[in-house]
């Protein structure tokens, strides 16, 4: 089956969104999760107390709006297209995510994982040569 | 070895809840209308599929142990590790969802799980 250019337009638009919005939404959790510290969860009241940290902090409610956006952009997708096309094809996210870890947390990434991003990002480019649905629906 | 597990937690679980969410939507149907009335309609509909719910609860899982990973490490570590979830994404879509996963997309796969090892390798 050949797909349609519309059917190729509404997946990339709806990947486009699972790239922004989940290194956001990851970012802003990484934000809001140094600011609480570690986490010990050993007994009931530190994981009670961890829980209320966490729902309190409004950079983590940030993220998890950021991640529901990626969530619903990602499930719009899986329902037309194959999952282990979406999967590869949205891990430029994983490269937006070095991206923003960087220049907006300022965390030190090495050449090597700079290499390894880009690597991630060829996966990608391959992966993006495929038809995004290999199955009839059923 | 908390932290192992917990990476182990993000990447089966997360990939596991991924490819319930993934069968659910393929038993709901391709959306064609974007209208905000239309999607609340395929999230109620996917809400009746089983699968959504086994779905949510291990993405649920696999999100709570990526909050708590973070309060360790770097989000440019962390989540250039999660991918190493693609190798298992691209074995469930073929055996669990009847994928065909070409040799093409294979060599993709391979590439990023390169790339991830490049980024573990780099974390110094």
């Amino acid at each position: 089956m050949k797909p349609s250019a519309g059917l190729h337009f509404k997946t990339y638009l709806l990947i486009f969104l699972m790239v922004i919005f989940g290194p956001l939404g990851n970012v802003l959790l990484g934000k809001g999760m140094r600011s609480i510290g570690a986490v010990s969860i050993g007994t009931p009241a530190e994981a009670l107390n961890v829980l209320f940290r966490v729902l309190t902090s409004s950079t983590i409610w940030l993220g998890i709006g950021s991640l529901i956006i990626f969530f619903g952009a990602n499930m719009l997708v899986l329902s037309w297209a194959d999952y282990s096309y979406v999967q590869p094809a949205s891990s430029v996210a994983y490269g937006m995510s070095a991206l923003m870890a960087h220049f907006l947390l300022r965390e030190a990434v090495t050449p090597m994982r700079w290499m390894g991003v880009l690597i991630i990002c060829l996966g990608v480019l391959v992966v993006g040569y495929t038809p995004p649905r290999t199955t009839e629906p059923s | 070895m908390l932290i192992f597990i917990l990476y182990f937690l993000i990447i089966c679980a997360g990939t596991g809840g991924e490819l319930c969410v993934s069968r659910a939507m393929k038993a709901v149907g391709e959306v064609k209308d974007f209208r905000p009335a239309a999607l609340v309609g395929v999230v109620a509909r996917a809400l009746r599929v089983s699968w959504m719910w086994a779905g949510l609860t291990l993405m649920a899982t696999a999100f709570f142990s990526l909050l708590a990973v973070l309060s360790r490490q770097n989000v440019s570590l962390v989540v250039p590790v999660t991918a190493l979830s693609y190798g298992a994404g691209a074995l469930g879509g073929k055996f669990f969802l009847g994928e065909q996963v070409t040799p093409r997309r294979w060599a993709g796969v391979l590439l990023v799980c390169v790339g991830v090892a490049l980024v573990i390798v780099g974390r110094r």
